[in-house]
């Protein structure tokens, strides 16, 4: 199959005119506003409650509009946000050590490879510390110094320590935060939340989106929700490679829906793969438990010299160890970026000099710390991770190494939005993970929190408004055709997978298209494998929906019945990022192609052919996507060869 | 504790139709169970087994699978989130069971928490709650330097030993009188070691009380079976500093 071909991308990125330090202040300008008595007319459906779609409609419920929130779990507080561990970046430079928005800017841009917009990327830079002002005021306790001011650490890809931090439980606070927010809203009958209720749909009237049909996850009835604009903020798609950290309702249905409405979907290719996870124990494994990467501030990752060497950690001289990533990256040592640690342990375990049972794990060890800084401070720090792993591994990490090993933990890559976070089809804005926009090719440590909260917080109030200005509130009701045609069109896709009644489970394709995806379309990449992945991807969708079994009806609590349409979208989505990565034959973050690596195996990005975004439309399942390329333009910072020696 | 890689058990699991179903216990049994397993994942195994037999498989919530979210809601062998201390149902490992073991697994039970099916059951309570009061009053956009109000690492720290609640309703489940001043109290408390809580401490405490007697959510009496259970080891200190605070607010 062959792509159709686009070079120029037509869609405007929006991008402010003027120097990068005025284009947010000057745009924040420039943007039209809502009259504050018109504010309730409009009505605004936000999907998803992490901390990108509670703080947006938190927000925006207290700006006075109409909010309706979506959530597939039984509580707003319930959404995948709530796992992130380790921290939050913000630009406080409270610790003195030189940091400033411009070195948070340059940090994240140098981190994505040099794959993402300086513009959006320096906005997102200088409104991280309103982020940390707003979270305190709501009450999230940050850890805290003893004469009473914040606490930071440092985290991988910098050498400042701006990363604001609640225990192990950052994401936990934050969220929390955001759902109280949300939670005060909803009292003050500004904002409904719908709990159990997935977005199926997205309803376009003359390519506009005007509402979602979404599924009453408890008495399995279709509804319909008409809007002004539709927020969607349901996070990241890793689960298309089965295991990995994600909670295991994350999933890409609601973005899927919208690219096959006609929102471009940006460099789906690009994921990452975090270093720092727990091994994969058996066949039997569901998901994988991440270990936060504040554990590289205080843990020494090694293997030992020798291949094979079977001994017990603790019986491994020092002599014999290789504390790989502190002697190749002398300068950076443990604290390197996420792609260049997760491929390091790749590439030692490739070796042969991999531990564990199964040979794919390397040691991260805190007997150093805790020798130095005694159990007490480490426990401090991380206790309930430790706590954690000790519960999972029935191994006791204060006395014995940790095992780690890479997995799937954050996509990059997402619906296209421009400046405005606006999609493709006008109406449709998306935020938080569920976006493109921030991290180009590799997302640095504790940057999500922060981008997902600024999102929500501090650009959608504001840029929301320019587009709203420009509609009649309530112009399209749930009596529209356009409904009609979407619930009509769901409901014989939930009976037509309920009725194949075929001999494999949901978990089967799953596992199978997992296995795929991380075989062909992980770590590393090359021609050979993408091209197979394709192939198979699209092999195995047809054979999903011949044999596959979903049990139950369709008008009541069916958790496989959701889980069955979720896969059926992922079946989609593995073909188009594995097209993408087969499109971009450069290396960059952590997208690695085998055919595009410096002398010393690093990343080499090929900035002559591949400084674009590529951004992907939708023809049709079984037909290939047009690729369009919105170029990246560098104007601030200089494009160098990442460098973390 | 079992020292054996692979163990068979018996199940006896609550299965109910619907909210107006009676529903009963049905009995499973599982050979070649791995012990190193999560018992969620034991209850996979458990459901791909029954949909290869084209029958209807358990419904569970779970969602994080690490202890984090507050999903996962089973009652095991009596015991809310299951044998061992400070563990939520999803972070319980089949090692802690022996060979030929039967295990007993109900959702919830508490009025103020209806099942919805099997073991699933409605906590859009607790969330009712906290819309009467768990929070602060800051809108977007209004809060001053995060470093304005020094707070002692004491008084932050303990904040966040009541913050951790991950909203599960274990408390609830275990206790006789079906009492949420566990999770009620845990965020009163947190809200009361904090400056930024206190311009709306008597309104907060006042509010989340009653609402939590609107739910139907029973009185304590002090059984302390709430912080048995809790899988992040929310105090009971807390449901004492919830009282005192509505005393105070009432009386003041
Ligand atoms: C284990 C772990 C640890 C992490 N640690 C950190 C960290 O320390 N620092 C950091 O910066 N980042 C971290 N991250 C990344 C970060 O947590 C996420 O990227 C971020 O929280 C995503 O937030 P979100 O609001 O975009 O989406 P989510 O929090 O994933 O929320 C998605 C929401 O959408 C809803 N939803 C999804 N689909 C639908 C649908 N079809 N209909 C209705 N609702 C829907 C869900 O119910 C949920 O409410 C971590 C991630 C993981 C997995
Ligand atoms: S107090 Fe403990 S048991 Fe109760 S809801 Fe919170 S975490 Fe669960
Ligand atoms: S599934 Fe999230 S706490 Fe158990």
């Amino acid at each position: 199959m062959e792509v159709a071909d686009k070079t120029t991308f037509k869609w405007d990125s929006k991008i402010p005119t003027g120097p990068l330090t005025e284009k947010w202040k000057t745009h924040k300008n420039n943007v039209k506003l809502v009259n504050p008595s018109n504010k309730r007319k409009y009505n605004i459906l936000v999907v998803g409650t992490g901390l990108a779609g509670a703080s947006a409609a938190a927000s925006l419920g207290e700006l006075g509009y109409n909010v309706k929130a979506f959530c597939i779990q039984d509580s707003a507080r319930r959404a995948h946000s709530i796992a992130a561990q380790g921290g939050i970046n913000a630009a406080k430079n409270y610790q003195n050590d030189g940091d400033s928005i411009w070195r948070l800017f340059y940090d994240t841009i140098k981190g994505g490879d040099y794959r993402a917009r300086e513009a959006n990327v320096y906005r997102l830079a200088e409104v991280s510390n309103n982020i940390i002002d707003q979270c305190v005021a709501q009450g999230v306790p940050f850890a805290r110094e003893y004469g009473g001011t914040l606490d930071n650490r440092s985290f991988g890809g910098a050498q400042v320590s701006r990363t604001f931090y609640a225990r192990g439980q950052t994401g936990q606070q934050l969220l929390l935060g955001a759902y109280s927010a949300l939670m005060k809203m909803v009292h003050s009958g500004k904002v409904e939340v719908r709990t159990r209720e997935e977005m199926l749909d997205l309803v376009t009237v003359d390519g506009t989106a005007k509402g979602i049909i979404s599924r009453n996850l408890v008495t399995g009835k279709i509804e319909r929700h008409a809007a002004d604009a539709v927020l969607l903020c349901t996070g990241g798609y890793g689960n298309v490679f089965y295991l990995s950290t994600n909670a295991k309702n994350s999933n890409v249905t609601a973005a899927w829906r919208c690219y096959r409405k006609g929102a471009l979907f940006a460099n789906p290719s690009f994921t990452q793969i975090h270093p720092t996870c727990i091994p994969v124990s058996g066949e039997y494994q569901s998901k994988l438990t991440l270990m936060s990467e504040s554990l590289r501030n205080d843990g020494r990752v090694w293997v030992p010299k020798a291949q094979g060497d079977k001994r017990h950690p603790n019986e491994i001289p020092e002599e014999e160890r290789d504390y790989y990533l502190e002697r190749i990256y002398p300068s950076f040592g443990n604290l390197v970026p996420r792609d260049v640690a997760s491929r390091n342990a790749k590439n030692v375990c490739d070796e042969g000099r991999g531990v564990g049972e199964s040979g794919l794990a390397v040691y991260l060890d805190f007997a150093d710390a805790i020798k130095r800084d005694g159990e007490k401070a480490i426990r401090d720090r991380y206790g309930n991770l430790f706590e954690m792993y000790q519960k999972i591994t029935d191994e006791n990490p204060y006395e014995v190494p940790m095992r780690i090993y890479p997995a799937v933990h954050y996509t990059m890559g997402g619906l296209w939005v421009d400046y405005n976070l606006m999609t493709t089809v006008p109406g449709l804005f998306a935020l938080g993970e569920a976006n493109f926009s921030d991290h180009g090719a590799n997302r640095l440590g504790a940057s999500a929190l922060m981008q997902g909260l600024a999102d929500g917080y501090f650009v959608i109030p504001y840029t929301i408004g320019n587009y709203l200005t420009e509609v009649t509130p309530g112009e399209v009701d749930t009596t529209h055709k356009a409904f009609d045609e979407a619930e009509q069109s769901i409901t014989a896709e939930i009976e037509k997978v309920l009725n194949i009644k075929g001999s494999k489970t949901i978990l089967d394709f799953h596992r199978q298209l997992g296995k795929i995806m991380w075989d062909k379309v992980g770590m590393s990449r090359d021609e050979q494998g993408l091209k197979e992945a394709i192939e198979e991807i699209s092999a195995l969708r047809k054979e999903f929906w011949s044999d596959v079994f979903v049990p139950g009806q369709p008008a009541t609590y069916n958790k496989y019945l959701e889980y069955a349409l979720r896969v059926a979208d992922f079946l989609e989505l593995g073909e188009l990022m594995a097209r993408d990565a087969l499109d971009r034959p450069e290396s960059c973050g952590g997208h690695f192609r085998e055919e595009s690596k410096t002398p010393e195996g690093e990343a080499k990005r090929d900035d002559e052919n591949y400084t674009h975004v590529s951004a992907w439309e939708f023809t049709g399942v079984d037909k290939a996507p047009v690729h369009h390329r919105e170029p990246l333009i560098f104007e601030n910072v200089k494009l160098t060869q990442r460098s973390y020696k | 504790m079992s020292n054996k890689d692979i163990i068979s058990v018996n199940l006896k699991v609550w299965r109910q139709d619907g909210p107006n179903d009676k529903g009963r216990f049905e009995d499973y049994s599982l050979k070649e169970v791995n012990t190193h397993m999560s018992f969620l994942e034991m209850l996979d195994v458990l459901n791909e087994n029954l949909m290869k037999e084209q029958k209807q498989p358990v419904e569970f919530d779970h969602d994080c699978r690490e202890g984090i979210c507050g999903s996962c809601n089973l009652v095991i062998n009596g015991i809310p989130h299951g044998p061992e201390a400070r563990t939520a149902a999803c972070q319980l490992h089949m090692r802690h069971f022996n060979d030929g073991d039967t295990i007993t697994i109900e959702p919830w039970r508490a009025t103020a928490f209806p099942v919805i099916k099997d073991l699933v059951v409605d906590r859009n309570a607790f969330d009712r709650i906290m819309a009467a009061g768990g929070y602060v009053t800051v809108a977007t956009g209004n809060a001053p330097d995060a470093n304005a109000i020094p707070i002692s690492k004491i008084d932050a720290d303990s904040a966040m030993d009541y913050a951790v609640c991950i909203g599960c309703g274990a408390c609830v489940a275990a206790c006789p009188n079906s009492s949420a001043s566990l999770f009620t109290g845990a965020k009163v408390a947190q809200l009361s070691k904090l400056p930024q809580g206190a311009p709306e401490r008597k309104q907060r405490v006042k509010a989340m009380v009653e609402q939590m007697d609107k739910e139907g959510f029973g009185d304590c009496s002090n059984f302390a079976e709430c912080e048995a259970v809790c899988p992040v080891g929310i105090s009971i200190t807390s449901i004492a500093t919830m009282r005192t605070e509505y005393v105070k607010a009432m009386f003041s």
